[in-house]
């Protein structure tokens, strides 16, 4: 199999491409002329400050938000994702940092929120759902049982496995990850990790958002770093350190440029 | 995805007799605070309130607020309010009132009473409150106006509306066939009324039957036999009790002599003939089933509690939550417009001030039935039990004899009171 950087080099077409993103708030630009791509088994770093504009640029992609100018590619066709529906139908899948859940259903409820199974008659099959739901929770989170309780009910661990659950269920092709990891304790971070590297492997690309410069070291191809809006650049993990990385975030350059 | 590595189903231990039964604490104690008023009001009243003919009454008193009730419960869950059901009620039924005594017998030239007028008249009222509710839906949804100004503007407009269409006057009499939703004038007599009250009988049981089949097929826990058979046992006893004493309920024998005279025919000696089911309580129990099936088992219940629950996560899950609320409020007009053919019909004439104070009544009705203003929490029964509630308490009180000062004093006093007793009951069991 080759691997993405294999692919990089070959010139291969990106599974996305995000050129020249420009997004504004009420006369601020939260992302200004931002460029990125992600390769099929790529996972791919965005790193900044809070306020930098990561998730905001890839809320963009998720179909949260819509851009005011660039554009964006799916397997090199020019796509319009102007909300989430849209998204979705290009199998991009995102575990959103809020992780978007309705408190007051539970955990099978959640993870078909907007796509759920339904009987021959149309309604909703709960029973199925539930089913479905223990299956996928088995293989994420085995010590989950609270099947029948509203997510409000449940730890934060419990809670991001069901956003991940929603987001790896639907066979995504493209996932978001927004700080996947915030809520969890060692032993839950440590299964993210192992479940981003399986994803990995069958072909799924990845934008993952970190604030741990060590994660991304130890899970990412590449990293992307943001400041104020704009990109300060992207590069090939093996090529730098934690120390190049934690310059890009905090000053802004790129490593080989003079610090003044 | 093709894991199947499924969780295992622990079997719960340590658990209560409500727990077994899988009942609602929570409504269980709302029929226990029904109950005890009742009893209370009979006991004051030497066993008057208690009798067929005042739950006759109570349930047809009760049916115009129930019906926009459980509209009122997706509304409240998605965290909107609606305050103009009493005004948009009376637009309605002016709308039906006009047609039925102007449009269809001079306009169209039919005369008065023509078999077709109810159906014109039903059909464009029910349009007209859907148009309406859609309106109102539009502007929260679409413009983002708050729901509680739209439909406060909606108060105003609609009441004054309904009183330009009319020029304020009463409309009356009504059609003769319209008149039939009121209640006492459209009853489905005793054979039928059992016939209908043995076929919901079997159908709940089946109900009941199928989803324990669809739990086993599925190998999730499911209730003890002896548990199915007690729930079988209260359903089926309150279904064939319910229709037995509005059996019970005789038509009084001279009314029943004019009948028969208005036939051409003489009452034999000694007839007795029960009212049976009202038609109109029989609409309001098909609002009731068919709300709760799209609050339960439909998308679009699905989403109104999802988006009630977390309206960004709703959104972020491709749901269109502009359009569901355009829905939301359609639903809730046609549901007026609904409630305006019994309320007219069961008054017989179109009255200026028809509908009045019904958006308190409705939202207290929802609020006491254990609809969650702060959204996604609501059922379909609370609403209606809530209803019936304060038109017990309301009629219990008349009947008394208290002034109806007091009777609006001690209403609204048990509607806060309800909600605090609902507040501390969550903080104890911990729910949101």
């Amino acid at each position: 199999m080759t691997t993405p950087k294999e692919l990089r080099a070959q010139g291969a077409t990106p599974m996305v491409e995000m050129n020249n993103i420009s997004i504004s708030f009420g006369g601020i630009k939260a992302v200004d002329d931002v460029s990125v791509d992600l390769h099929p088994g790529e996972v791919v770093g965005l790193l900044g400050h809070n306020g930098a504009g990561k998730s905001t640029l890839i809320k963009v992609l998720s179909g949260a938000y819509k851009m005011d100018s660039g554009e964006i590619r799916i397997n090199g066709n020019k796509v319009e994702i102007t909300n989430p529906r849209d998204a979705r139908s290009h199998n991009i899948e995102t575990i959103y940092q809020t992780l978007a859940l309705a408190d007051n259903l539970d955990a099978a409820s959640n993870l078909f929120l907007g796509r759920e199974i339904v009987t021959a008659t149309g309604l909703v099959n709960d029973a199925a759902m539930e089913a479905e739901c223990r299956k996928i929770m088995g293989r994420l989170n085995p010590n989950f049982r609270k099947f029948n309780e509203p997510v409000s009910a449940l730890s934060g661990g419990q809670r991001q496995s069901v956003a991940i659950a929603r987001a790896v269920y639907f066979n995504a092709k493209i996932l978001i990850m927004d700080e996947p990891t915030a809520a969890l304790g060692p032993h839950e971070t440590q299964m993210v990790a192992e479940l981003i590297q399986q994803l990995k492997a069958q072909g799924i690309a990845i934008f993952l958002i970190d604030h741990d410069v060590h994660a991304v070291m130890e899970l990412c191809d590449r990293a992307s770093v943001m400041k104020n809006g704009q990109l300060v650049g992207t590069v090939d993990i093996d090529d730098v350190t934690d120390d190049d990385l934690l310059s890009m975030i905090i000053l802004g350059k790129k490593p080989g440029q003079d610090t003044a | 995805m093709t894991d199947t590595t499924s969780q295992p189903i622990t079997p719960q231990t340590k658990r209560n007799i409500f727990q077994q039964l899988e009942l609602d604490v929570r409504l269980l104690g709302m029929i226990g605070a029904f109950i005890i008023l009742c009893i209370g009001f009979n006991l004051v009243t030497d066993g008057r309130f208690l009798t067929p003919r005042n739950i006759f009454n109570l349930t047809i008193q009760t049916v115009s607020v129930a019906i926009m009730a459980s509209g009122m419960v997706f509304v409240i869950v998605t965290r909107h309010i609606d305050l103009s059901v009493g005004a948009l009620l009376a637009t309605c039924s002016a709308v039906m009132a006009m047609t039925q005594t102007e449009f269809v017998p001079h306009v169209l030239g039919l005369g008065l009473n023509h078999p077709i007028t109810w159906v014109v008249a039903v059909l464009v009222g029910l349009v007209t409150g859907t148009l309406i509710g859609a309106f109102h839906g539009w502007m929260v949804g679409y413009l983002t106006i708050p729901a509680f100004i739209v439909t406060l503007g909606g108060f105003l407009v609609w009441r004054n509306v309904a009183w330009y269409l009319t020029d304020g006057q009463t409309i009356g009499p009504l059609d003769s066939t319209f008149m039939m939703f009121g209640g006492i004038n459209g009853t489905l007599g005793v054979s039928l009324s059992w016939i209908l009250g043995i076929v919901a009988t079997v159908l709940a049981l089946l109900t009941l039957w199928n989803s324990r089949r669809a739990k086993l097929a599925h190998e999730f826990p499911v209730k003890p036999l002896w548990a199915e058979a007690v729930m079988a046992v209260i359903v089926s006893g309150a279904i064939l009790g319910f229709v037995g004493i509005l059996n019970a309920y005789e038509i009084p024998s001279r009314r029943l002599a004019r009948l028969f005279e208005a036939r051409g025919e003489v009452m034999p000696e000694g007839l007795t003939m029960g009212y049976g089911l009202p038609i109109s309580v029989l609409i309001l129990i098909a609002v009731a089933v068919v709300m709760t099936i799209v609050a339960r088992r439909t998308r679009l219940g699905r989403y109104i509690f999802a988006t009630g629950g977390n309206p960004d996560a709703a959104e972020l899950s491709g749901i269109n939550t502009r359009l569901l609320t355009v829905k939301i409020f359609a639903i809730m007009g046609f549901l007026c417009a609904l409630s305006a053919v019994v309320a007219s019909a069961r008054l017989a004439n179109h009255s200026n001030d028809i509908g009045t104070l019904d958006e308190l009544r409705v939202i207290a009705a929802a609020v006491i039935g254990g609809t969650a203003l702060s959204g996604g929490f609501g059922t379909i029964y609370g609403a209606i039990l809530g209803a019936l509630i304060m038109q017990s308490l309301q009629s219990g009180m008349a009947m008394v004899g208290v002034d109806a000062p007091f009777q609006n004093i001690v209403v609204g006093s048990v509607l806060v009171a309800a909600v605090f007793i609902d507040i501390v009951y969550r903080k104890r069991v911990g729910a949101k």
